[in-house]
């Protein structure tokens, strides 16, 4: 039995060298040669100034934009570290709501939402991802009913015709890979950029 | 539940199933020695891993020096992941100033990686440096992996060789697994993946100025390399806190197929590998039936109960289902579908919380956790818990006919009885014995985030899950606690070690035997009765054992759902 402790301490070094060094060091150097965008994260920059990723959520509360879901990610309490406070989009913790289906406050919060959500557009049914939070907290994607709901709102703010806005959101709708997999979604910061575009204000 | 949601149930299923044979193949190749074609390459590297630790690989282990020296290798395992954590913070590739992580957090964490469970009481961007992602945690992804599928080499090769009494080498079976199977597919993987759009850097925290002028801080890190082992390894243990549903960790529908894919590949190749080593790969295709039965039927239940929602937002007139804690990209299908692989396989990776799923979709999980994982299972560690139950039915299959029962030639005796009903008894004692605890111990209440019937499943799932070294969680629960980072990790220990033990003893005993060849009495192994007997013997064991605590969580849960009662 004595002499398996030399290779239980030369293996596992061996081994964890090449997995846990030269192996994600070697993909880091590669990633970064074949798909420079991707590995760094997916950044989106304007005026050389990165205003987001174009994989990650980020809050939207101004009319003339287009909301993403509610998100439950937190960040601590600066003035009691052992508590936190909500950060909605907080790319820097992520995590879900974890409210169960009996949960008193997840079915308070969604109603909340859904009476404030018919208020904006009594015309349409509400959708269920825009009263839902996310897994992450930072769903970039929304799905297009939910953006179809808030075609009247963002067209009121910006003064432009519903039928331009809902132009856009159908230009911004990627349906499901292959027809297939998924489902079909619009990226909120990708349209609210398009809006931007299309409308500065 | 749609059409296009049974498409891409099915579409998950076809690949699986055309992935067993050219996997089944190449890794018998890989364990009995063979040439492959990434030997010229590999060869000279596993040689040099062999001169400098002092491995004569012809040389083969005894059961119990094979099983010492897998846990004298992770005793280092542990050693290298709690020294990491606890000296970060004066250690490089740190780039966002994370501090020492606590004795009992680092503690919990070293045992999780090293038993393959990856429970995350670790909260990923906010508590560890890249340095112990990478050192720590991604290689102790590969070799957890690799032990398990050695460990299943060794009690395969307890039913194919006649009289013998070594079962292997351990440090070529990890070695070989390690380079010839993890890390070429991971290669390819990691680049797919980035493809895809998952990050791979060592670059900081990136801050970004939003639309509406706010600031947002973006975690990145080398994400790809992990997240490729961490689903082939079945591992689970998340870059992100929130695992694989995070967009960086998951960006798009099609890195979400892949992933689920790569999670069962090894799994159910392991039933080829069987197949072919005892020279009938229809012994193999019955395990695999038995897999994917069970399988099937939970994703049934789950999907349904999911694309139903809750009584609470149907009564808000929302439909669309259960989005509470789902990505959009993948919807209420995808998310189903990824939570019952994710625990009939023992990853733990989630993209969608558990925590939030309706009661009987949330019920399917921990009941594949609380088989034992033996639907298609952990990397080899799913394979020998399902052969431990084969053990069982065959032994009642016997009892009933008057012989002894005998299986792929070994009859099956006293002893093997004995240390199947050991590993088997041990789990429901750590899961159903700490959640007793977890349930009137005052400061352990204290974690619960949901009340009611709920609060007592998130305790349930959480030892459920470790003690199963699945990982994933009801993650509500708070489990950063002094006493659920003990307790948990003693779970964890026990669900991996005391199945391990006696799996390897059975190995021990059975490779002393002679081989029977099979006879007009012998019972059939490859048809339609034994896979019937084998799902019957997993659900009524399971089922006695723990329709008691289903009962006190999810399906009172469920009824008061329906009578619309909220906690």
């Amino acid at each position: 039995m004595l002499r398996e402790i030399r290779p239980a301490i030369l293996v596992l070094v061996l081994l964890t060298a090449i997995t846990g060094l030269a192996y994600p060091l070697a993909m880091t150097a590669i990633a970064g040669a074949i798909f420079p965008k991707q590995a760094q994260g997916s950044l989106i920059e304007k005026d050389g100034k990165v205003i987001g990723s174009a994989l990650i959520g980020q809050e939207f509360k101004e009319e003339k934009y287009f909301h993403g879901r509610p998100s439950a990610t937190v960040a601590p309490d600066p003035n009691d570290s052992s508590k936190t406070v909500p950060a909605p989009y907080n790319a820097a913790n992520s995590g879900g709501s974890n409210l169960g289906p009996t949960s008193k406050a997840l079915n308070d919060r969604v109603k909340e939402d859904v009476e404030k959500l018919k208020a904006e557009n009594p015309s349409a049914s509400v959708p269920v991802d825009l009263v839902t939070t996310s897994a992450s907290g930072l769903d970039p994607d929304i799905s297009p009913d939910a953006a179809l709901f808030q075609v009247p709102r963002v067209a009121k703010a910006r003064s432009m015709s519903e039928d331009a806005v809902r132009q856009l959101v159908t230009q911004n709708t990627q349906g499901r890979f292959a027809g297939v997999l998924g489902e079909p979604r619009v990226n909120v910061l990708a349209l609210n950029l398009a809006l931007d575009a299309a409308k500065p204000k | 539940m749609t059409v296009i949601g049974w498409i891409q149930i099915l579409l998950f299923c076809v690949i699986v199933i055309a992935l067993v044979k050219p996997l089944g193949w190449y890794m018998t190749r890989v364990f009995n020695g063979e040439r492959t074609f990434l030997s010229p390459v590999l060869r000279p590297l596993e040689r040099g891993i062999y001169w400098v630790g002092g491995v004569d690989e012809r040389r083969e282990q005894h059961w119990l020096t094979y099983t010492v020296a897998m846990l004298l290798f992770h005793v280092g395992g542990f050693a290298l992941i709690y020294g990491l954590m606890r000296l970060q913070a004066v250690l490089p590739f740190n780039p966002a100033g994370q501090t020492a992580v606590a004795e009992d957090l680092s503690f919990n964490t070293a045992i999780s990686f090293i038993t393959n469970t990856n429970w995350q009481n670790y909260g990923g961007e906010s508590t560890l440096s890249y340095l112990v992602q990478m050192l720590g945690l991604t290689h102790q992804n590969f070799l957890s992996a690799a032990t398990g599928i050695a460990l299943a080499m060794a009690l395969i090769r307890g039913f194919t060789r006649s009289s013998m009494r070594t079962v292997g080498n351990f440090w070529v079976d990890v070695t070989r697994c390690t380079l010839y199977v993890l890390l070429p597919i991971c290669i390819v993987y990691a680049l797919f993946l980035v493809w895809q759009g998952m990050p791979q850097t060592l670059g900081a925290y990136v801050d970004a100025t939003t639309l509406e002028g706010g600031k947002q801080t973006i975690a990145l890190g080398p994400v790809a390399s992990q997240v490729a082992i961490k689903m082939l390894g079945t591992n689970g243990g998340g870059f992100f806190n929130a695992n694989a549903a995070h967009p960086f960790e998951n960006p798009t529908a099609l890195s979400n197929l892949v992933q689920m894919v790569s999670i069962f590949a090894l799994g159910a190749a392991l039933t080829n590998v069987f197949g072919r080593m005892v020279g009938n790969e229809r012994q193999g295709w019955a395990i695999f039936a038995v897999m994917g039965l069970l399988f099937i039927a939970g994703v049934t239940v789950t999907y349904w109960a999911e694309a139903n929602g809750t009584s609470a937002l149907q009564a808000l007139g929302l439909t669309g289902g259960n989005m509470e804690g789902k990505e959009v990209r993948f919807g209420i299908v995808a998310s189903s579908l990824f939570a019952v692989i994710t625990t009939a396989a023992s990853c733990g990776a989630v993209n969608a919380m558990h925590d939030s799923f309706t009661a009987l979709g949330g019920m399917i999980p921990l009941i594949n956790m609380q088989l034992g994982e033996v639907i298609v299972g952990g990397v080899g560690a799913g394979f020998y818990g399902m052969l431990l139950f084969v053990v069982l039915a065959i032994f009642v299959a016997g009892l009933m006919v008057g012989r002894t029962p005998e299986y792929v030639g070994k009859k099956i005796e006293a002893r093997e009885v004995k240390m199947a009903m050991l590993a088997i008894l041990v789990l429901p004692l750590m899961y159903l014995g700490w959640t007793a605890v977890g349930v009137v111990l005052p400061s352990a209440v204290a974690s619960m985030a949901n009340a009611g019937p709920h609060g007592f499943t998130e305790v349930l799932y959480a030892y459920t899950s470790a003690t199963g070294n699945n990982g994933s969680a009801f993650a509500g629960l708070t489990g950063n606690t002094l006493f659920y980072n003990l307790t948990l990790a003693s779970a964890m220990f026990v669900g991996r070690f005391f199945m391990i033990v006696p799996a390897m003893a059975i190995a021990g005993s059975l490779v002393e035997k002679k081989s029977i060849p099979a006879s007009a009495g012998t019972f059939p192994t490859t048809g339609g009765l034994f896979v019937g007997l084998v799902i019957g013997v997993i659900l009524i064991i399971g089922g006695l054992t723990f329709f008691p605590a289903l009962a006190l969580g999810p399906i009172v849960e469920h009824l008061a759902m329906n009578a619309n009662t909220l906690f």
